[in-house]
């Protein structure tokens, strides 16, 4: 036994009682849908954890006359106080659920416990804190006095951070005063599923906020609905393609959230050991599924023989496996089409002359799973350099100069993050200047806030989340289009 | 005796320069009452995309200036404009057919509507940006920034729109530093073209505005679905296929403005400084003492 080898330490799954089947939030109440419901797994196990309703264009419709009907009746009559404080309510009893919403999370998504656990939830209260005390401050948003709510926002969040992105669009969206129809997705429903218990906890009005799962049959109803004033979408450039073009000429307004291939810049003055935590944390943060992940490693070229080396030596130490255990750092991969998409991309990386390495890492024999894996000797016009892999696959490029890193890290049609590592403030804050990118990490990478925008350039969407910024996206200034 | 009128070629203003069109086209520009008034060039795709290039290869200089240098810039573009405000007046007179007093207001409008916005330059950023009370030991800030290249349809109809429109889509995508390829007014493009004559002679750097004269049908599909356009202006494309445009734009995500049909298309406001801007968020660790 190894110094590595620890004992298992699963959080118990005792404190998750999942029923048997969901069906849809309408109106307030469970109801079934009218689509054939499918099962969801824990992508760790391939274990069968729930039966799920889908919600076809009927279901669609009748979630958005709901929120019509709540919007106009009873969320736009309410203060602004009133709105906060249901949301200060949602955010107490996230906290309160808070460990039994992690230990769902990591069931059904595949991540760590201690990311669920230490991260995404703890985000989620923080998420529907900030913008609970935003709701009756709305004349400070930056539009004006008096700014209005939209309507009805449709939204759709990806698989990656299940309840974290349901909390980044929902809070601003309540805070605004708008409604909510939310499609989860469809690999990982049941957190959403248990925060509509919480609303009811909450007792938030009846519509105010509809759940409706299913694939993306049902997130082309919710866009193509003629009933949704706005929509905000979190998922691939692709789909955001579709999503603009469906959304041309109907005068909804959108916001996109999309891919991202984010440089890590890390300079020869850079404390190396931190900038190792950063360049790990950056990338195989939660199997890689991370939009913004520091997929291109972009190391000075003195230094690359030393970064790579501490890199192999540090990935050696992480520990890949079950999800639910305290120790895990890697978990599962979301899907079996995730890992597919991996591989297709890993090889042809290494068709296209990159060499990959993984440490030594048994995987287990059921499940989605895909060992930590480095590239080194990677062409910029790589695949692996130029597409977004979402898996726990770092492309490891070289620079000369800051002017050549600040080159590579924009060449790339994506411009949502970018990480630089170096002790020199001057440089740090010149090349910072000179990225395309939305959010800029230096000496540190994948932080989050409530406060903080977040929202990429080019072909990583538009509009931005968190903030101030993330709440105009719900408001139309006084006597607005709208 | 009369003296005898030297009439001006009108051509395309890129890149610095005032090129024809290299399709060698050119269209009638006809008065209100249907005298003829010149031979403007008839932009082509190669046209546009002549312009896309000057307009990209302008972005790095013009919005690496100081805020205070754009703002002193775009100023002295108004100083140009009001030397020369009775060639603005009489080329509305000649081609809206708006009476002299009229046409005297609109150049009047259009020059402080441009001084309005060189004074954002140095201030939007203050306005629309914001430090992060962030939960942790960050410094963390977020800032506007130019989007790029934005490519705009100028206001095709109603009074004066040919220069008032057009300056009001203009001016405020270039507060931030954002290169402009502009499509004039079709019937009335000769303000536009006097304005290039302007900005060439006001220490506006080639390329930061490329204005392109002919059909808004034919050249808006080219930089709807043109690569290297960030964003695009519908503003004046109201009466195309706009639907089709956004759609287009769609491909690579462009920012988009949807047209507009009241009045006064492009009325000055913040919102359009902030429409061709990117929200950048720096987050720096910070250290112990």
């Amino acid at each position: 036994m190894s110094f590595l080898d620890y004992a298992p330490a699963p959080e118990s799954r005792a404190i998750v009682r999942l029923r048997p089947s969901y069906g849809l939030f309408l109106d307030g109440e469970f109801v079934d849908g009218h689509g054939t419901p499918f099962p969801t797994i824990s992508p760790a196990t391939e274990e069968h954890l729930a039966e799920v309703a889908t919600a076809d264009e009927h279901d669609v419709d009748l979630a958005v006359a709901a929120a019509r009907r709540a919007y106009d009746e009873v969320w736009s009559k309410l203060s602004g106080s009133d709105r906060g404080k249901y949301l200060f309510r949602i955010a107490r009893l996230v906290q309160e659920r808070a460990r039994e919403l992690a230990v769902a999370e990591s069931l059904n998504n595949g991540k760590p416990i201690k990311e669920s656990r230490d991260l995404d939830i703890p985000l989620v209260a923080a998420w529907f804190f900030y913008y609970a005390g935003w709701a009756d401050k709305l004349d400070y948003a930056g539009l004006g006095a008096n700014p209005k709510a939209l309507g009805v926002a449709g939204q759709i969040i990806p698989w990656n951070f299940p309840l974290l992105m349901l909390a980044w669009k929902i809070a601003p969206a309540l805070a605004a005063g708008n409604t909510v129809v939310l499609k989860p997705a469809e690999t990982t429903p049941l957190t959403a599923l248990l925060f509509a218990e919480i609303l009811q906890q909450a007792d938030l009005p009846p519509g105010v906020v509809n759940i409706v799962t299913g694939a993306g049959a049902t997130g082309q109803a919710l866009v193509r609905h003629p009933g949704v004033d706005k929509i905000a979408f979190t998922g691939s450039t692709a789909v955001g393609r579709e999503i603009a073009r469906a959304t041309a000429g109907t005068g909804k307004k959108l916001t996109l959230e999309l891919g991202g291939k984010a440089a890590n810049i890390v300079f020869d003055d850079a404390p190396i050991d931190q900038a190792i935590e950063g360049v790990v944390n950056g990338i195989f943060f939660n199997q890689g599924h991370v939009c913004c992940a520091g997929s291109r490693l972009l190391v000075q070229e003195n230094v690359h023989d030393d970064v790579v080396e501490r890199l192999k030596h540090r990935l050696s130490t992480l520990r890949l496996g079950d999800p639910l255990d305290k120790n895990t750092d890697i978990g599962a991969i979301n899907s079996q089409e995730q890992l597919d998409r991996i591989r297709e991309l890993t090889a042809a990386g290494e068709q296209e002359g990159a060499t990959p390495w993984s440490p030594p890492c048994e995987l287990p024999a059921n499940g989605f799973w895909y060992a930590p894996t480095i590239f080194t000797g990677v062409q910029a016009s790589s695949r692996i350099a130029r597409e977004e892999i979402f898996g726990p696959v770092l492309s490891i490029l070289t620079f000369r100069t800051p002017q050549e890193a600040i080159a590579k890290a924009n060449n790339t049609p994506y411009g949502l993050s970018a990480g630089i590592w170096s002790d020199k403030g001057s440089r740090i804050l010149a090349v910072a200047d000179g990225l395309k990118a939305g959010v800029v990490w230096s000496n540190t990478f994948n932080r989050f806030d409530p406060a903080s925008p977040f929202g990429g350039y080019k072909e990583s969407g538009y509009g931005r989340e968190g903030g101030k910024q993330g709440l105009s996206a719900y408001l139309a200034p006084s006597g607005g289009a709208q | 005796m009369t003296r005898l009128a030297v009439p001006k070629t009108y051509k395309l203003y890129i890149g610095g320069k005032f090129p024809r069109s290299e399709s060698g086209r050119t269209y009638e520009v006809a008065s209100k009452d249907g005298a003829f008034l010149a031979n403007a060039a008839l932009a082509s795709r190669k046209d546009a995309r002549d312009a896309v290039v000057a307009a990209r290869a302008a972005v790095k200089g013009w919005a690496g200036t100081t805020a205070y240098n754009r703002g002193q810039v775009l100023y002295r573009i108004a100083e140009v404009l009001e030397g020369r405000r009775a060639q603005f007046a009489d080329e509305l007179v000649r081609t809206e057919g708006l009476p002299a007093v009229t046409a005297e207001a609109a150049v009047d409008l259009a020059i402080d509507r441009w001084v309005w916005y060189a004074g954002w330059a140095d201030k939007y950023a203050q306005v629309l940006g914001n430090g992060n009370p962030v939960a942790g030991p960050y410094f963390n800030i977020s800032v506007p920034e130019p989007t790029g290249v934005v490519a705009i349809v100028a206001p095709q109809a109603g009074p004066a729109h040919s220069l008032v429109g057009l300056i009001s889509a203009v001016a405020p995508a270039l507060v931030s530093g954002n290169t402009v390829v502009v499509v004039a007014s079709q019937a009335a493009p000769l303000s536009a073209i006097s304005l290039g004559e302007v900005l060439a002679t006001s220490d506006v750097p080639g390329g930061v505005v490329n204005v392109l004269t002919g059909s808004p049908a034919e050249i808006a599909p080219w930089l709807a679905s043109h690569a290297d356009v960030n964003a695009l202006d519908l503003v004046g494309a109201g009466a195309l296929d706009w639907v089709q445009l956004q759609m287009d734009a769609a491909e690579t995500l462009k920012r988009v403005l949807i047209p507009e049909d009241g009045a006064d298309p492009a009325a000055p406001s913040l919102d359009r400084i902030a429409a061709f801007t990117e929200t950048k968020t720096v987050w720096h660790t910070k250290g112990l003492l």
